[in-house]
């Protein structure tokens, strides 16, 4: 179980998450939605411990992430597959080396580690790209090795980050089957962070609309798609008129983190 | 110290956190040697070997230009195997470990920042940690133990390519015999000048390496950013040679 609790934080300032408190239970998807800058990705790096909280607390299976120490967070890591927005695959590595660079941190025997690295490429059908370099690779294909490089280690969660943004319409779909493929085959429990409604739909067991810091709404598929929020509405219809854009507006010439 | 720490001086505090754990975490990353140690070797061939042509195309035409020199400077007044005294001694001491550190604060400190940097906006130093490596021991440390090992090999190299083609200079433009060079050469000549510039040259093989590596840390942004640390680590690393080699002046030359 990941636990959100009343999470703050700010980057000079610029307050990101402002009050931001959500439970992810154990054996569910989870889908963060928001719009762009809204703090999405922010919130899942909190998980690893790759941003600390200003104020709050965020807890994984019992600990707070702030307070471990050095061995208890590499431990809890390595629990955690994180799938980034652009791949961020190892680009002087081939596929199968960079799914290799998780595995070989657990002192696993050789015979795992090959059976390992050829289970992640096949769930996520690359088998045959094993020796390509990354730059080889169309964008589709590295977001799915860089599932495979999360997989590999047999994760408790799986954490991604805009898994269908930048991909064509029938690449998107293909990704969603996959992320509920993976959840059902591997029981983890999974966060998926994404402004792409039909993601959000398709992978859900629960939605929390992340809004000017703070969760604005959490609930099943079927709560979201009948919603009466205005906000809500708004976001998932892909209206402008009823959210509040100015943080999109001051975002759009970022890199997304 | 303690005092003024009780009276409450955030801003030193502060300081002295930071160092106590900065120092912290490169014994920790240090100490994590399973993960560093595969990786030295390639990075020294990368680094160092790779480096080789330069730094003697530099040492010889230093070589050159220091014979030629000395003899303008020499003529009529000292004897001329004088010339061979002149061209070992600066090249052993200074110019060889300097010029090849000048040469290598571009090369190797731009190549270390611009890829570190790169790896740091692409979020690849961050995939690493969700990886459970810690990119102080996976990046930062095999990066400095072979430029640390690796200077004073190319640096040797320097100056045993600097001294030759100084002899081959002076007995072809010179009026100066080979017996007479290596007697100007034998005659200054001090078992502390080599290892004085191999300890220089080591130096300088860490604090090159070493801000390559941390300001390609720092990048933000995309590729202005990484363009910007680049800059700036052989900068740092150009200007932390000059002060190394005054400070190793100071401290070996009493
Ligand atoms: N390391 C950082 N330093 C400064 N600002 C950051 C950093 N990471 C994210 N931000 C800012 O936080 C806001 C939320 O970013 P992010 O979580 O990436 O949004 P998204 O919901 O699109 O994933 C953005 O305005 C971004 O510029
Ligand atoms: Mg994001």
């Amino acid at each position: 179980m990941i636990q959100f609790c009343d999470v703050r934080k700010r980057f000079g300032d610029h307050v990101v998450l402002d009050g931001f408190t959500l439970d992810i239970p154990d054996g569910q998807t989870t889908v963060i939605i928001g719009a762009s800058g809204a703090g999405k990705s922010v919130a899942l790096k909190h998980i690893v411990g790759l941003l600390s909280p200003d104020f709050g607390h965020v807890i994984v299976d019992g600990r707070d992430v702030d307070e471990m120490d050095r061995v208890e967070l590499m431990d809890m890591r390595s629990r955690i597959g994180y799938v980034f927005q652009s791949a961020a695959l190892f680009d002087s590595l081939t596929v199968e080396e960079n799914i290799l660079m998780g595995l070989n941190r657990r002192g696993l025997d050789r015979a795992t580690i090959e059976e390992r690295v050829s289970w992640s490429l096949d769930m996520v059908e690359l088998g045959v790209s094993a020796d390509s370099m990354p730059s080889e690779l169309s964008g589709g294909m590295q977001k799915r090795v860089g599932i495979a490089r999360a997989i590999a280690v047999h994760p408790e969660y799986i954490l991604y980050d805009e898994p269908t943004t930048g991909l064509d319409p029938v690449t998107a779909g293909v990704m969603n089957d996959l992320i509920a493929h993976i959840r059902e085959e591997m029981g983890t429990a999974s966060v998926v962070v994404t402004h792409d409604m039909r993601t959000a739909f398709a992978v859900a067991d629960r939605i929390a609309m992340l809004h000017q810091g703070r969760v604005l709404q959490v609930g099943t598929v079927e709560e979201f798609r009948k919603t009466t929020d205005p906000i809500v509405r708004a976001f998932i219809e892909g209206r402008a008129s009823g959210l509040d854009l100015s943080n999109i507006m001051t975002q759009q010439w970022q890199v997304p983190s | 110290m303690d005092h003024l720490l009780a009276r409450g001086n955030p801003g030193l505090l502060d300081w002295v956190e930071r160092v106590g754990s900065s120092a912290r975490n490169a014994w920790r990353a240090l100490a994590d040697v399973p993960t560093w140690a595969p990786l030295v070797v390639g990075q020294m061939r990368r680094l160092g070997v790779d480096s080789i042509p330069i730094a003697l195309f530099i040492a010889l035409f230093t070589g050159i230009v220091l014979a030629l020199l000395s003899a303008t400077l020499f003529i009529g007044a000292v004897p001329p195997y004088f010339v061979g005294a002149l061209v070992g001694k600066t090249i052993m001491m200074e110019l060889g470990p300097v010029l090849t550190g000048m040469a290598l604060a571009g090369r190797v400190g731009a190549n270390i920042a611009a890829e570190i940097g790169t790896m740091r906006v692409t979020e690849q130093v961050d995939a690493l940690e969700t990886l459970a490596y810690d990119p102080l021991s996976f990046l930062v440390v095999p990066r400095v133990i072979a430029g640390t090992l690796m200077f004073p090999v190319v640096t040797s190299l320097a100056v045993a390519g600097g001294v030759v083609s100084g002899w081959i200079a002076a007995i072809n433009l010179l009026d100066l015999t080979s017996p007479e060079f290596f007697k100007g050469l034998r005659m200054f000549y001090e078992g502390r000048d080599i290892w004085f510039g191999l300890v220089k040259s080591a130096s300088f093989g860490t604090a090159i390496t070493l801000a390559g590596c941390l300001m390609g840390l720092k990048a933000t942004g995309g590729a202005e950013g990484v363009g910007s640390v680049t800059m700036k680590a052989v900068v740092l690393g150009a200007m932390s040679i000059l002060v190394l080699d005054a400070f190793w002046a100071l401290v070996l030359l009493k």
